[in-house]
């Protein structure tokens, strides 16, 4: 049987495009973190096809070419429909743990969308089975396709509304069909006319074009019901769905945590939202900044009261709202970075008027650039690194980010940011306020490490935090607050109503007078952080608040498994906001999907007929099932390492995972040349991982000054063999197995498939709690293991399910975080 | 059955030391889900007591056990009316838990005869339990087709006297001004100096904090005789966020 490696590589292609391509669509309609546990879990239907597959081998192996055809083109068919239909279910993530009917909307999205990775899943584990002797070929064609599907849909993002991306995606899958009528020898004119419906079919269905409408609790579904809201316009890339709104009856009057002392209104705003949620005011700037006196009331103002006509650099300009408050402050030069380069021509071309051409001032430089990596990178040194205040209220404090790696809050990056700092200089980091106290705490006590490791022996005489009823701005000084500066700090806060929390010499009954809680939270648990009990202090606390690390970077998760039971029993009372939904909906689609697995991988067992296999079972498990965790745990722990070094989060996916997927693909060519077991392409692997863990944080530090030109064949080339190597224990496994006990090769397939899926999300579990070098290290000791079971003698790595769950939730997050 | 459920609420209310609930309610079908709504709050509300000293007024329970919210949410989610948690109202719009509307309902202290300002209409339900402690509620609603469901259900309940009208609740209610409690449940960035300056000295404004389905946190304005801002800000819920010290 000839191989269809053109076809495979095309579904390949497809599926990973796919993936990418709902995550994107899903982060519109609804949240990251639900549209991770969609994607997850229908991923299984990679791992069903390999059950159905170990059932029906001997039938479906028979009429394997129309079986292969007949799968990709239904894969096609299937990846739009399953959409279309999938945005009818009434799911609302925000009800889920009020309205019993969400979760079972939730598990028809799961097998709504389940149904395109069955089809595809099927193609290839079909041609595993029949194609024996073309095993390492094949993986190495699904890897490559997948590496070309992952450029693909990047590519197709910045050209494409995301829909419209859709239609290509199943044009794809139907080329596939063609192509797999071509090799299959099933007749050219089967192969014509399946090539003739791939280039019009997609393109004819009566379904949407353009954008999906996002959930109607989103903030954008909540601003277009006001009378006059309409959208202008809407810019879509990778890095989210950009949409403009004007409300011209209701203005929108955006100036988060404005001091109640605060006197007129805001001037005339746009509205920009990023994935129907995060909104960002595009002000009206006419030269005249005393209609920006309003900046001058929120608790971000602080720092410009300490400075004169400083340099300032802010971070996450977006749309441009802190800039035009350090332009109303007189300040010299400021230079801001955004990320998404689509926001920053919306201000600086699009809307230039309006804006009053705030981002083409001689004043003024502009960066498309990902926060830190300007920040590593620049030579400059400022009197002001502002950050700014990005994500909404409302996400923030539903937990909505709380696994969302965020490079911008570790201990690491506040080092960063003070080593650029002038003599004098400040870091002034605003946050929301949320009760009891998370961000705030997190952040001072992230600030008072940063200053220790900087070998600061009084941190608290460096720091202040001064809280609004709404957002709370910490101060961190390159140098010791004096006794004036702590002066004016106050004159500030009371000016405002604005509570000092922390200065250097304020006294706790000094604090928490104008907006008076309970208790002194923010001042205590400040004080607590500077003192010896830290670490007992943030033991107790409810909520995680320990300083977020580059190796554990989730600044944003606050849960524990704790606090839990008493929240819960809190419902009633209105105890709920206080959850933090994120790392629970994690851990509930980690534990769904092993349910599934079980499931999956015990069926064939009880219902297969076949005799014992000459390879045991044990062997066979414990082999595929090490190596779906430990490619999983590897690509995710690397992406997130390298993408430290590359300028741009896009190329933390496009480049860094294109590569492995590539080289992955290399590798598993070249291992059919391999002979005996998999020790050797295993040892490099624990070689290499161990290295790079070791190298890592000297080359992060000694590459930031290189040009962006030299750092993605950097990134390649520490990638590529590491990468090569992880190419080779899949396919050679899978070929021993296929001498010696071929009806296992599916079920083996079906085993990998489904850890692979365990594993994405099961890294992310563990990175929070190890950090990813301890993923790391964990998953060489899987691979360990797999060389230890390899299945009699034979070689190795995992399918295509490799580019998933975790790289496509970065190319969202992304959007989302922006900064 | 109705005399039953009449005897249920009568005898509810009086353990709880509700007074006032009268046998009209009998004639809801409503009243024994309402009733065990009111007694979950009341006993909610007396477990905080016991851990604060704070406690949600008799009047602010009478309110409860009175306004139908089952007519303030949509048919099909009526039967959940009486659960005690938020529901969607449509337009992408919630009606709130019923014990942070009591929360905050109490957080206002409302007394008869006081002129009492929302923002953020909604449902409705919120000015209904607002009419049942004074007559002079006014209520802005920045959606229109919400204003006019608020407008007529208020009315069908018997509680025409509420004002309502669609605008942008931003400048308050001028011709109506100074209010003695201010409640804006609309989402805001801010809090709008016109309505500060339409709260009477002695008044006091409450503002909920948090998403759709999520009031984090309750902000409560006061401005003192001499016309002062002073803000508190209130967790619903009686939450420490130590463990063992406290």
């Amino acid at each position: 049987m000839p191989a269809p490696l053109v076809s495979v590589g095309l579904i390949s292609a497809a599926v990973l495009g796919y993936q990418l391509l709902l995550m994107r669509l899903f982060s519109i309609v609804y949240w990251h973190h639900f549209a991770y546990m969609m994607i997850s879990l229908a991923l299984l239907g990679y791992g069903v096809s390999g059950t159905v597959v170990a059932l029906w081998r001997e039938r479906m192996s028979r009429h394997f070419p129309v079986a292969f055809v007949i799968n990709a083109a239904l894969f096609g068919l299937a990846a739009v429909a399953a959409f279309q239909v999938a945005q009818r279910v009434p799911f609302n993530a925000l009800e889920i743990l009020w309205d019993a009917r969400q979760p079972l909307f939730l598990l028809l999205l799961y097998a709504l969308l389940f149904v395109p990775f069955f089809f595809a899943g099927n193609c290839i584990c079909l041609s595993f089975v029949c194609c024996k002797a073309a095993t390492h070929r094949l993986y190495g064609a699904d890897l490559l396709g997948a590496a070309g599907g992952c450029l693909l849909v990047m590519a197709l993002l910045f050209l494409l509304p995301p829909l419209s991306a859709l239609r290509v995606i199943a044009a794809l899958g139907l080329l596939a069909a063609a192509a797999g009528a071509w090799q299959l020898r099933l007749g050219p004119r089967l192969a014509a006319v399946l090539l003739a419906l791939a280039l019009v079919l997609p393109f004819a269905l009566p379904a949407p074009v353009g954008t999906p409408v996002p959930n109607e609790y989103k903030s954008l579904s909540r601003t277009l019901h006001i009378g006059g809201a309409r959208v202008l316009e809407e810019r879509s890339s990778p890095l989210g769905l950009l949409t403009v709104v004007e409300s011209p009856r209701v203005p929108f009057r955006h100036a988060p945590g404005l001091s109640l002392n605060a006197q007129g209104e805001p001037p005339a705003q746009l509205g920009v939202f990023t994935d129907g949620e995060g909104f960002a005011a595009l002000t009206r700037f006419d030269g005249d900044f005393g209609k920006l006196a309003y900046l001058d009331m929120m608790t971000s103002a602080l720092p410009y009261h300490l400075l004169e006509a400083p340099h300032v650099l802010v971070l996450g300009a977006g749309s441009g709202a802190d800039v035009l408050q350090a332009l109303s402050h007189e300040a010299r030069r400021v230079e801001a970075v955004e990320l998404n380069a689509q926001m920053v021509d919306l201000v600086r071309n699009r809307h230039a008027g309006f804006a009053g051409d705030v981002y083409r001032r001689p004043d003024v430089q502009v960066h498309v650039a990902e926060a830190r990596g300007f920040v590593a990178a620049s030579q400059e040194r400022y009197d002001l690194i502002q950050v700014a205040l990005l994500d909404a209220f409302g996400a923030s404090s539903a937990g909505l980010y709380g696994l969302s790696e965020s490079y911008l809050y570790t201990v690491e990056a506040l080092q960063g940011y003070l080593r650029h700092l002038r003599p004098g200089g400040l870091l002034s980091i605003t946050r929301w306020v949320s009760l009891p106290p998370r961000d705030a705490l997190k952040l001072f006590g992230t600030a008072v490490v940063a200053l220790e490791r900087e070998g600061v022996a009084q941190p608290g005489n460096r720091l202040a935090l001064v809280r609004g009823w709404q957002t709370v701005t910490l101060l961190v000084r390159n140098g010791e607050f004096g006794a004036e500066d702590v002066a004016r700090i106050r004159a500030f806060s009371d000016a405002r109503s604005f509570d000092t929390e922390w200065a250097p010499g304020i006294a706790a009954w000094e604090t928490n007078r104008f907006n008076r809680l309970d208790q002194p939270w923010f001042h205590e648990g400040a004080t607590a952080l500077l003192g010896e009990d830290r670490a007992q202090f943030i033991e107790r606390y409810k909520f995680n608040i320990a300083p977020a690390t580059d190796d554990r970077p989730y600044f944003f998760n606050f849960f524990r498994w704790r606090t839990l039971p008493e929240i819960l029993a809190l419902k009633g009372r209105g105890g709920l906001p206080l959850l933090e939904l994120g790392y629970p909906v994690l851990v509930a689609t980690l534990g769904q999907a092993l349910l599934a697995s079980t499931l999956l991988i015990l069926l064939p067992l009880r219902l297969g007929r076949t005799q014992p296999p000459a390879v045991p079972r044990i062997r066979v498990f414990a082999y595929f099932a090490a190596l779906g965790f430990g490619f999983m745990f590897i690509e995710i722990a690397f992406i997130q390492k390298f993408s430290l070094l590359l300028p741009h989060p896009l190329y933390a996916v496009a480049v860094v995972l294109c590569a492995f997927l590539l080289f992955a693909g290399l590798g598993s060519r070249y291992s059919e040349r391999l002979q005996g077991g998999v020790w050797r392409p295993v040892l490099a692997i624990l070689l290499l991982a161990a290295s790079y863990l070791l190298l890592l944080p000297w080359l992060l530090r000694s590459a930031v000054a290189l040009p962006d030109a030299l750092k993605i064949p950097l990134a390649v080339a520490l990638i590529a063999p590491l990468a090569f190597c992880m190419g080779m224990p899949f396919p050679r496994g899978l070929a021993a197995l296929a001498s010696h006990s071929p009806s296992t090769v599916p079920w083996a397939y079906g085993i990998n498939a489904c850890t692979s899926v365990i594993g994405a999300v099961l890294a992310t579990l563990l990175a929070i709690h190890l950090g990813f070098s301890g993923v790391i290290v964990l998953a060489a000791a899987l691979y360990g293991l797999a060389a230890m079971a390899f299945p009699n003698h034979g070689a190795g790595g995992v399918s295509t399910i490799a580019g998933s769950g975790k790289s496509d939730n970065r190319s969202d997050r992304n959007g989302s975080g922006q900064a | 059955m109705t005399y039953f459920a009449g005897f249920i609420l009568l005898a509810g209310a009086m353990l709880l030391g509700v007074p006032g609930t009268t046998f009209a309610d009998a004639a809801d079908s409503y009243a024994v889900p309402r009733a065990r709504l009111v007694r979950e709050i009341a006993a909610m509300a007396a477990q905080d007591q016991a851990e604060t000293g704070k406690s949600i007024s008799p009047r602010v329970m009478e309110a409860l056990a009175r306004v139908p919210r089952h007519k303030f949410v949509p048919v099909e989610h009526e039967q959940r009316a009486y659960e005690n948690r938020p529901l969607p109202i449509g337009y992408g719009q919630t009606i709130s838990q019923p014990y942070v509307v009591a929360l905050m309902t109490d957080l206002l202290q409302v007394k008869a005869g006081d002129r009492v300002l929302e923002i953020g209409t909604g449902s409705g339900y919120q000015a209904a339990m607002l009419a049942e402690l004074t007559d002079a509620v006014f209520t802005i609603e920045i959606i229109e087709p919400l204003a006019r469901r608020a407008e007529a259900t208020l009315k069908n309940q018997g509680y025409g006297k509420v004002q309502v009208k669609a605008a942008d609740g931003y400048y308050g209610w001028p011709e109506h001004a100074p209010f003695d409690a201010i409640v804006v449940t609309a989402a805001a960035s801010h809090v709008p100096p016109p309505l500060i300056q339409q709260l009477k000295p002695g008044g006091r404004m409450v503002i909920p904090l948090g998403s759709a389905f999520m009031t984090q946190q309750l902000m409560l304005v006061e401005k003192d005789g001499r016309g002062r801002v002073l803000t508190r800000e209130i967790l619903p819920v009686v939450f420490v966020p130590l463990t063992g010290k406290h």
